[in-house]
């Protein structure tokens, strides 16, 4: 890795956290649980490292940590997302009577 | 490696990645209304999917086998942990930053095992797998111990010793310093599972003292520590949408925890190392104040006859699974056309945002969901103010007794409504052992018994009143 890749990935890092704080701040309250749920199954992108860790089969240690990572994530993911979405179809707007 | 030499499918990954990371962006972007927010699970599914197809097509990969036998288990546990009952939502979302925590952990040790050997530990990489695996091994347990605090597995009550800070902070001190070590001696494996047991242990002792209110600030904590692990991991594998990821997740659970905080005017290191459940207002205990006690048919009377009507629910009415009830009560009231709102204090129950969630699940719709801060300026012009399981984030003491341990705390003003009705099982004080005034005050009037059956008469008190014209 040369050292212009540690820099443009500080970059992203910081542009990242930049970006979450506004778009975060603008999360309805009422909607600070499905939150929590969704950015847990996002970040459960770890999946994509663990899938090159459990898929490259170096040795049989960093295949086996690899394959729980990606039981791990994976969970997270289908979990976050399931939940998520359960809870969002149960916010409904008064009924006009 | 220049772009012209990069094979065709490394261009695919990385264009899945970039479209993942926008995909996200626009998930929690769409957050921002109920009516959009269905749409943000969608492209966060779509981002997903784009990067897990990305990263398949990756020349390092030899066998699938691992990669498939692991999803379908993470499918098969995931699955029924999508399923759990809304009450158990705090503890399914800190069971989730457990595994988040565990595969950072995970990742970071099969990379430190894979580059020992070839000797490729450079500095940066040593440093960002040692914060890699402090944060993961920290989240793990830590979030193990929460969840199992939720579930009441593990005790609720804060668990304290002496000496109990200066012995978590050594661990954590000792296990940076080891970690500063290893990066200038990689080859020292030792360091890295020192490393890794010390945080592990750490992750424990952190939330042994934390007590059932100080959940919420807790559990957004440890959100933002996975998301950090998740920011980690990118650096080791140099991995931009990991990062990006991790950042919204990080960013997105520190601001849950400054919210959360806020709302109880205390610091970080107040609720990491205050153990507030263990502070007893010793004095008052003795000293028993009249109060008004009346019938579920006064209350049914008192709320019927006004016409604005504002309802405090707390944690008490997740535990009594009370939140249909208050829903029916929401309906007779509504009918008769009685105003009535709820008033949401942002620490009520176990996470952010939690009675909001069981009283949607109650299908009261979200509009008459109101934050603290505008219904207080409306509850002087409110007839009734209904508390349903909430204790401390109604007591008047908040705001004027110095000597209360939740003085400063902004609370919910039901005191200065016109006539307050509190539903409590007995008169013993809450979480914090505080008297709360509230309930001797002259226009109170106190219901005792389990919030469901209580609400549940005053539900057939309304009903029997209006079959009776």
């Amino acid at each position: 890795m040369n050292v212009l890749d540690l820099w443009s990935m500080a970059f992203v890092f910081l542009l990242a956290t930049f970006v979450g704080f506004q778009v975060i701040q603008n999360v309805s309250r009422l909607l600070h649980t499905p939150l929590m749920s969704l950015t847990n199954a996002i970040s459960a992108i770890a999946v994509v490292g663990s899938i090159i860790i459990a898929g490259e089969q170096h040795t049989t240690l960093t295949t086996i940590l690899g394959t729980v990572a990606v039981a791990a994530s994976m969970t997270n993911i289908v979990s976050g997302f399931l939940i998520t979405d359960r809870m969002l179809r149960m916010f409904r707007e008064r009924r006009k009577q | 490696m220049d772009g012209e030499t990069l094979p065709l499918v490394e261009h695919l990954t990385q264009a899945s990645y970039l479209a993942a990371a926008a995909l996200f962006i626009l998930s929690l972007r769409w957050l921002n209304h109920p009516s959009t927010a269905r749409r943000g699970v969608a492209a966060g599914v779509g981002g997903m999917t784009a990067a897990i197809v990305g990263t398949l097509l990756h020349p390092d990969i030899v066998g699938y086998t691992w990669i498939v036998v692991a999803m379908i288990i993470g499918t098969g546990i995931g699955v029924p942990l999508s399923k759990v009952p809304l009450t158990a939502v705090p503890q399914r979302t800190a069971l989730s930053h457990a595994f988040g925590g565990l595969a950072a952990a995970l990742v970071g040790s099969a990379k430190y095992a894979l580059w020992l050997p070839e000797g490729e530990l450079t500095t940066f990489r040593t440093s960002a797998i040692a914060i890699e695996v402090i944060l993961g091994g920290l989240t793990f347990t830590g979030s193990l111990m929460a969840a199992g605090k939720l579930q009441e597995i593990v005790p609720t009550r804060p668990i304290t010793y002496k000496g109990q800070n200066v012995i978590n902070l050594s661990l954590l001190a000792i296990a940076v310093g080891s970690a500063v070590y290893l990066v200038a001696r990689p080859e020292q494996w030792w360091l890295f599972v020192v490393i890794l047991v010390l945080s592990l242990v750490f992750g424990v002792l952190l939330i042994l003292p934390i007590g059932g209110a100080d959940m919420p600030t807790v559990i957004s904590l440890l959100n933002s520590y996975a998301g950090l692990a998740a920011v980690a991991m990118g650096f080791v594998l140099e991995n931009k949408v990991l990062i990006t990821a991790g950042a919204l997740d990080g960013s997105s659970g520190f601001i849950l925890s400054v919210i959360m905080c806020r709302a109880m005017n205390r610091s970080f290191t107040n609720v990491l190392f205050g153990a507030f459940g263990q502070v007893q207002a010793g004095g008052a205990a003795g000293e028993a104040k009249a109060v008004k006690s009346g019938t579920a048919r006064d209350a049914a009377d008192l709320l019927e006859n006004a016409s604005s009507v504002a309802v405090v629910p707390g944690y008490g009415m997740a535990v009594a699974q009370a939140q249909h009830r208050v829903r029916e009560i929401y309906d007779q009231l509504t009918k008769r056309g009685i105003d009535v709102k709820f008033a949401i204090h942002p620490v009520a129950g176990r996470m952010p945002g939690h009675m909001n969630v069981l009283l949607a699940e109650a299908e009261v719709p979200y509009d008459a969901l109101i934050e603290m801060d505008d219904i207080n300026r409306d509850l002087p012009q409110t007839d009734v103010v209904l508390v349903v399981g909430a204790n401390d984030v109604v007591n008047p003491a908040a705001r004027h007794d110095k000597s209360s341990p939740i003085y400063g705390m902004p609370i919910i003003d039901a005191d200065r409504a016109r006539a307050c009705i509190a539903i409590k099982r007995s008169m013993n004080p809450g979480f914090a052992g505080i008297d709360n005034e509230l309930y001797s005050a002259d226009n109170t009037l106190m219901v005792f018994g389990d919030a469901k059956g209580v609400l549940g008469d005053i539900v057939k008190a309304l009903a029997g009143e209006a079959g009776g014209h």
